[in-house]
C-alpha cells in the first residue's frame, strides 16, 4: 500500500522553496509562485492512497508533474514537504543504503523510452534487477526467462535491444520489472512512446498481467482514454495540483469542475462506461409462482411487453411475454410456471464496455439483462439509458 | 609597466622541487626505465620476422584483410630500411606513456564527469596542457629526470593526458539519464552504475580518446628525441641537425608507417569492433553455442 500525504516538490530555489510552498498553499499559482521566488513548484500537496493490488492511473498533461510525482514515490527526486508510506513504512526517513534496498526488493519501475542497457542482451536486462539483488545466476536466470515468457518474448532472449521494435523494448522494460519481483510497480508513460496499435496490444498485455498478478501499480499517463482503459482509480492532475480523485465512470459522469469537463468530453465513453455503470432496475420482475393476471396488470403499467422470470436466489430463468399472459389469464391458470418461458432475451456480463454491447439492444420484447456469474439478474440496460450515458446527460437512477 | 618575472618565479620553484625531494623523482625515473627497458627489450630481442607476424595477426584480428596486409608489408619495410630497432624502442616509449596517460587520464574524466566542481577546476589545467608548445615540456622533465628515456616518457605522458581526461568525461556526461536513472530506481549503488552502465556505454568515446592518447603520444615521441630518448627520435633529430635528407625521410616515413598502424588498430577496437576477424569469428561460434544450449535444455523437457 502507498499512502501520500501532502507531497510536495519545488525546484530550484535554494531557501525560496518554504515561501514558495506558502504561496503555492495561499492558491497563488504556479507561473505567479515562479515570478515571485524563481522557484517552481512541480507537486503541491497531493494526497492518495493507492490500495494493494490496485491499478492506479496518474493522469495530466505536460508540466502537470505527472513525472515528478511518480519519481517522489521512491525518491529519484526528494520530495519538499509531505509524506510517503510504502506499508507504513515511512520513505523520507530512509538512509542511502536502505533506499536503495527499497527500490530493489519492493518496487520497481518501467520508463517512457525503455531505459535498457543496450550493451546487454534481452536475458541480461530482464534479470538486471536480480543481479543488484545479488540472486545467483541460476536462480536469475529462471526467473527473466519467466519474466519474458510472460511478456511473450521468451524467443529473443538473446537478441540485443537495438534489434528490437518499440514494442518489444518496452516488453523487455516490463520483463525487467517483473522479474525483480517487487509489489510495487511504476510506470512513467510508458507506452507513449509506441505507435496506438502497439499501444493498444500493450494494454491488453498489462490487463492480462495484472489480473494475475495483482500488483500495486502507479501508472502515469497523458492519455484520458488510456487512463480509463487501465485504471481502477484515476487522479488527475494540473499544474502540479490534484483536481480529482476517482474512477473513470464517476469523472466522465461528474467531473470536478469545468477543465475536467473540458477534458473528458471527447473521451470515447463507449469503452470507458460499461453495463454495470448504466443498468437500471428492472420495472417489472416475476417469479413462477405469480398470477399471471397480475403480471399482466404489472406489464401494462410499466407500458412494456415482456418481463423477465426469475428463481428464488433471483437467476434469471426466462422471458413472459404478454400475449401469453394475456391467454393464461384469459384460462384462469392461478400461476406462470415455467413452460411459457421464452429465450426472447440477450445477457451481458457487468464489467462489459457499451461498445461490445450496443448491437444487442432493442432487438428484444425486454431490454438487455445483466447476470452475474452465477446467472443471477443485477439489472437490466434499456436502450434509453446507453444512449443517455453516451450524450453525457446525468443518469437519475 | 613594471617586469613580474613569472619565469624566473617557475625556475625558483622547480629548484625548490628538486633539493626538497630528490628521491622521489629517483624512485620515478628508476621505475620508468624499467618499464621501458622491459618492453623495449621484449619488442627487440626476437628476430624481427616474429613480431612483424603478431602485429600483422593483430592487424587481421581487429579490422580485417586489407589492415593486415598493410601491416606486413610496411613493417617488412621499416626492416629492410634497417630502422627496426628504432621503430620498437619508439613503439615500447609510447605503449609505456599512452598506457600511464590513460591509466592517469581516465580516472580524472570519471571524476570530472561525476563532479562539476572537478570538471572546472580541470578545463583550465588541461587547455594549458595542450597548447603549451611541446618543447617546454621537456626543459623540466631534463631538469628532474636528466638525459635519456625517462625525460622523454615524461614529457610525453603529461603531453599525451588531455583527450583522455576529456573524452571520458564526455563519454559519461553523454550517456542516456533514463538509464542511469533506471539503474537508480533498481536500487543500484553508485559504484555498480558506473561499473555496469556508465562506463560500457561510454566505451566508444574512452576508446576514442584512447586513440588521440596514444597518436599524441607518438607525435611527442619524436620531439623527446631532442632529450635523448632514442628511437626514431634521435634519427630524425640527427637528420635535421645534419641536413641528412636521405635520413630524414626515411626516418619520418617509420614514424607516419607506426603512427597509421597504431590510429587504425585502436580506432578499429573503439568504433568498429564487429569488421575484424575475431568478431567474425566470435558470431560464427555463438549461433552454434546458442544452438548447442537450447538442445541441451529441450532433452530434458
Amino acid at each position: 500500500m502507498i499512502e501520500c500525504r501532502d507531497l510536495s516538490k519545488v525546484f530550484g530555489g535554494g531557501p525560496a522553496v518554504a515561501e514558495a510552498l506558502a504561496l503555492a498553499r495561499d492558491g497563488i499559482d504556479r507561473a505567479d509562485v515562479q515570478r515571485r521566488t524563481g522557484a517552481t513548484v512541480a507537486v503541491h500537496d497531493v494526497s492518495f492512497t493507492v490500495e494493494p493490488g490496485e491499478l492506479f492511473v496518474v493522469m495530466g498533461l505536460s508540466g502537470s508533474g505527472k513525472s515528478t510525482l511518480v519519481r517522489l514515490l521512491n525518491r529519484l527526486i526528494e520530495p519538499s514537504g509531505g509524506s510517503i508510506r510504502i506499508d507504513g513504512r515511512e520513505l523520507s526517513g530512509l538512509g542511502d543504503a536502505e533506499l536503495r534496498a527499497l527500490r530493489n526488493r519492493r518496487m520497481s519501475m518501467v520508463f517512457q523510452h525503455f531505459a535498457l542497457l543496450p550493451h546487454r542482451t534481452v536475458q541480461q536486462n530482464a534479470e538486471y534487477g536480480l543481479q543488484i539483488r545479488g540472486v545467483p545466476e541460476r536462480e536469475r536466470q529462471e526467473r527473466a526467462r519467466w519474466a519474458l515468457e510472460q511478456v511473450g518474448l521468451a524467443d529473443r532472449a538473446g537478441a540485443r535491444p537495438d534489434e528490437l521494435s518499440g514494442g518489444m523494448k518496452q516488453r523487455v522494460g516490463l520483463a525487467r520489472a517483473l522479474a525483480s519481483d517487487t509489489d510495487v510497480l511504476l510506470m512513467d508513460e510508458p507506452f507513449s512512446a509506441l505507435d496506438p496499435l502497439i499501444r493498444r496490444d500493450m494494454q491488453a498485455l498489462l490487463i492480462r498481467l495484472q489480473k494475475e498478478l495483482r500488483k500495486t501499480i502507479v501508472f502515469i499517463t497523458h492519455d484520458l482514454n488510456e487512463a480509463m482503459r487501465l485504471g481502477d482509480r484515476i487522479l488527475l492532475l494540473r499544474d502540479g495540483r490534484l483536481v480529482q480523485l476517482g474512477t473513470g465512470p464517476e469523472i466522465l459522469a461528474a467531473p470536478a469542475n469545468d477543465y475536467v469537463a473540458d477534458f473528458v468530453s471527447d473521451v470515447d465513453r463507449t469503452r470507458v462506461l460499461t453495463a454495470e455503470d448504466v443498468l437500471r432496475e428492472p420495472r417489472v420482475v416475476a417469479r413462477p409462482a405469480d398470477r399471471p393476471a397480475d403480471v399482466l396488470r404489472r406489464l401494462g403499467g410499466a407500458e412494456a411487453n415482456g418481463a423477465y422470470v426469475v428463481d428464488d436466489e433471483c437467476r434469471l430463468l426466462g422471458v413472459i411475454r404478454d400475449d401469453w399472459l394475456a391467454h393464461a389469464a384469459s384460462t384462469g391458470r392461478a400461476e406462470i410456471g415455467t413452460e411459457g418461458l421464452v429465450a426472447d432475451f440477450a445477457t451481458t456480463e457487468p464489467d462489459r464496455p457499451l461498445i461490445d454491447i450496443v448491437g444487442r439492444l432493442g432487438r428484444h420484447v425486454v431490454p438487455l439483462a445483466v447476470v452475474d456469474r452465477e446467472g443471477r439478474l443485477l439489472g437490466v440496460v434499456p436502450r434509453a439509458a446507453v444512449l443517455a450515458a453516451l450524450a453525457a446527460v446525468p443518469t437519475g437512477s | 609597466m613594471p617586469r613580474i618575472e613569472l619565469g624566473e618565479y617557475v625556475d625558483r620553484f622547480i629548484s625548490w622541487l628538486l633539493r626538497t625531494i630528490p628521491g622521489v623523482f629517483d624512485v620515478i625515473s628508476a621505475v620508468m626505465t624499467v618499464l621501458v627497458e622491459t618492453i623495449t627489450s621484449a619488442l627487440i630481442a626476437p628476430p624481427f620476422v616474429v613480431w612483424v607476424l603478431v602485429l600483422t595477426l593483430a592487424a587481421l584480428l581487429a579490422r580485417g584483410i586489407g589492415f593486415g596486409v598493410f601491416t606486413l608489408l610496411a613493417f617488412l619495410l621499416v626492416a629492410s630500411l634497417d630502422l627496426w630497432e628504432e621503430t620498437m624502442d619508439t613503439l615500447g616509449l609510447v605503449i609505456v606513456a599512452a598506457a600511464i596517460a590513460a591509466a592517469v587520464g581516465v580516472p580524472l574524466g570519471i571524476w570530472a564527469a561525476r563532479n562539476r566542481g572537478a570538471s572546472v577546476v580541470l578545463r583550465p589545467v588541461l587547455d594549458f596542457m595542450q597548447t603549451t608548445p611541446v618543447f617546454v615540456y621537456l626543459i623540466p622533465a631534463v631538469f628532474f629526470f636528466g638525459i635519456g628515456v625517462v625525460p622523454g616518457v615524461v614529457a610525453t605522458t603529461i603531453f599525451s593526458i588531455p583527450p583522455a581526461v576529456r573524452l571520458t568525461e564526455l563519454g559519461i556526461r553523454g550517456v542516456d539519464p533514463e538509464v542511469v536513472e533506471a539503474a537508480h530506481a533498481f536500487g543500484a549503488h553508485p559504484r555498480q552504475i558506473l561499473r555496469e552502465v556508465q562506463l560500457p556505454m561510454a566505451l566508444p568515446s574512452i576508446m576514442a580518446g584512447i586513440n588521440q592518447v596514444i597518436m599524441l603520444a607518438l607525435s611527442m615521441v619524436v620531439v623527446a628525441g631532442l632529450a635523448g630518448a632514442g628511437g626514431l627520435g634521435t634519427v630524425v633529430v640527427g637528420a635535421v641537425t645534419q641536413l641528412d635528407v636521405a635520413a630524414g625521410f626515411e626516418g619520418g616515413l617509420a614514424v607516419v608507417i607506426l603512427a597509421i598502424f597504431l590510429d587504425r588498430l585502436t580506432a578499429a577496437l573503439a568504433d568498429q569492433p564487429e569488421r575484424g576477424l575475431w568478431h567474425r569469428l566470435q558470431r560464427r561460434r555463438a549461433p552454434r553455442a546458442e544452438r548447442a544450449t537450447s538442445e541441451a535444455t529441450a532433452v530434458p523437457a
